[in-house]
């Protein structure tokens, strides 16, 4: 009997351990896109300034034009959203600063409205700041700079 | 003080005359230099007591400051910045020159009456209160042409040719126009509060619209 839970006990422990060390190993294999493994922490991206007063040309037609200004000391909750301070009509044009187009004002309904709509609020969500970063992953985006509907 | 307390009046008065009469133990010599020491002592005291209480510490010492305002300046230009020149809380908010660092203070001894009260102990009481605080500071700073902030920045120190361009455009305008940093510079270090636009369009309307909108 005793001989017997002994033998099932080193089974299991091998087998338990086995397992671990089988795991251990796929682990280690797995790699992110990003070149560290896939169970380890990201490396911290370098550091890049935002290029300010530059403007960047759109890659295809409906993209949210990228922001040529820092966002980042810019309040946007659900008490101001700072950015509306200088994009907004009237300030626009006061701040001279281009008015936000008017599909920001359409709610999902297709009515035109007032104010910003709730699904525009965000504006970080699509305007992000430019830095001349490289990208983290290998990709093969091109912009759509080639129009072949064009008459 | 009244006739049914004679006793009390005669020591009164007898103090009284005391204070009145020339000494006659005391040369006017070691009056005037114990005078002068002690005046010395009392006026140092008192401004090293103002020093302490103009300090980013000080001003932490109460929840209602640390815990809101304090939690939102961490991270801000004034706070860590290229430079590593900080700008602090009494910076912004006690004026230098004496005569109004004195004024300011005595208005801030509201403030702890309503630390007292617990006006403010709670976020949302504080939120609450905000924009009533926020006008406040708009209002005094509109008055003394952004006083505090002149002490650092310059107008006309200010090298145009390196600022980014929207900072370039507006402050070639705002300087024409006499315009003051607060105008455009509402929440450099702390949140806003909701409604802060439309209380903004408020106050430049009841200072005779000099600034629009
Ligand atoms: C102090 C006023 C001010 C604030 C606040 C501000 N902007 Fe701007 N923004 C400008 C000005 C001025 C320009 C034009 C800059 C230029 O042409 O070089 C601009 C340009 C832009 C553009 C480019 C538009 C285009 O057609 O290319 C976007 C997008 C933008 N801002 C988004 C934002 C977002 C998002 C925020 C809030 C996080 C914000 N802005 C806050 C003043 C401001
Ligand atoms: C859902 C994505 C989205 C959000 C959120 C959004 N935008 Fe846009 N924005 C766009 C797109 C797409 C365009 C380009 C097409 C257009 O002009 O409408 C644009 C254009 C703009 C332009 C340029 C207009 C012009 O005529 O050059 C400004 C300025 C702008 N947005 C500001 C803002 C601000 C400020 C906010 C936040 C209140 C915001 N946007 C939120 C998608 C978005
Ligand atoms: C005794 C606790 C306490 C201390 C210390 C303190 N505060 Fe306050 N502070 C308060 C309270 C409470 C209020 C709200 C007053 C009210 O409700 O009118 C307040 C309000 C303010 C306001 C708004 C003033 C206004 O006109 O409405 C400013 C600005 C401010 N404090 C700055 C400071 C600064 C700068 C310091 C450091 C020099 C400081 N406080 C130290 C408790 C404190
Ligand atoms: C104790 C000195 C001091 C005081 C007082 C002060 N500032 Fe500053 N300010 C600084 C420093 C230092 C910087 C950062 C400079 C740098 O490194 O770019 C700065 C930066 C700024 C910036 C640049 C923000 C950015 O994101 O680039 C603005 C705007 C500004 N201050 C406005 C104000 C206003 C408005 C006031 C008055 C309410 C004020 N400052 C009071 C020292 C001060
Ligand atoms: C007419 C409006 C206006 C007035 C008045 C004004 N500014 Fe500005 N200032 C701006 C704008 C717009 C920017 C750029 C956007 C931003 O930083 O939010 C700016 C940017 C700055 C910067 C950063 C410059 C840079 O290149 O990044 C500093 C510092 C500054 N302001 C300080 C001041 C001070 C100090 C005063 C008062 C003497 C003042 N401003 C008055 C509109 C104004
Ligand atoms: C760069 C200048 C600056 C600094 C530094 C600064 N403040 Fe302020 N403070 C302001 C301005 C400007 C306002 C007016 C409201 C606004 O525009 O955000 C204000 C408003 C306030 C208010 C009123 C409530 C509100 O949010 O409007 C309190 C309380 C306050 N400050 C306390 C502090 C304390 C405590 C510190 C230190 C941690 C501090 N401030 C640092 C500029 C400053």
């Amino acid at each position: 009997m005793k001989t017997k839970i002994k033998a099932i006990a080193l089974a299991l422990a091998l087998a338990l351990g086995m397992g671990v060390t089988a795991l251990g190993v796929v682990a280690g294999e797995v790699k992110s896109l990003r070149p560290n493994a896939a169970a380890e922490a990201d490396a911290p991206p370098a550091i890049y300034k935002v290029m300010e007063g530059t403007k960047h040309e759109r890659a295809y037609r409906q993209q949210p034009p990228l922001v040529p200004h820092t966002t980042d000391k810019y309040e946007i909750d659900l008490k101001v959203n700072q950015c509306l301070r200088c994009h907004e009509w009237p300030y626009s044009d006061q701040e001279k600063a281009p008015k936000i187009s008017d599909l920001h004002y359409i709610d999902r309904n297709g009515v035109r409205q007032d104010v910003v709509n709730g699904n525009r609020y965000f504006c970080k969500q699509c305007h992000v700041p430019q830095n001349d970063a490289k990208s983290l992953v290998d990709n093969k985006f091109q912009a759509a700079t080639t129009n072949t509907n064009i008459r | 003080m009244s006739t049914e307390n004679p006793a009390k009046q005669g020591v009164l008065s007898g103090w009284w005359s005391a204070l009145r009469s020339p000494s006659s133990r005391w040369s006017l010599g070691m009056l005037l230099v114990v005078g002068f020491v002690g005046g010395v002592i009392f006026w140092g005291g008192f401004n090293t007591v103002l020093e302490l209480t103009n300090t980013e510490a000080f001003c932490l010492s109460c929840h209602e400051m640390e815990q809101n305002v304090y939690r939102e300046y961490r991270g801000t230009i004034h706070d860590s910045n290229r430079s590593g020149v900080r700008a602090t809380c009494p910076d912004c908010h006690v004026p230098r020159p004496w005569i109004y660092k004195i004024q300011r203070k005595i208005q801030a001894s509201n403030e702890v009456w309503h630390k007292i009260l617990g006006t403010i102990d709670t976020r949302e009481k504080f939120e609450a209160k905000r924009i009533e605080l926020a006008k406040h500071e708009w209002a005094r700073m509109k008055s003394t042409d952004s006083r505090e902030c002149r002490n650092c920045h310059n107008f006309g120190a200010f090298d145009l040719t390196r600022q980014q361009a929207r900072a370039r455009n507006r402050h070639s305008e705002a300087e024409q126009q006499g315009k003051t940093c607060i105008d455009c510079h509402k929440g450099i270090a702390h949140q806003l509060p909701a409604g802060a636009f439309k209380a903004e369009r408020e106050l430049n309307d009841s200072v005779g619209g000099a600034v629009k909108p």
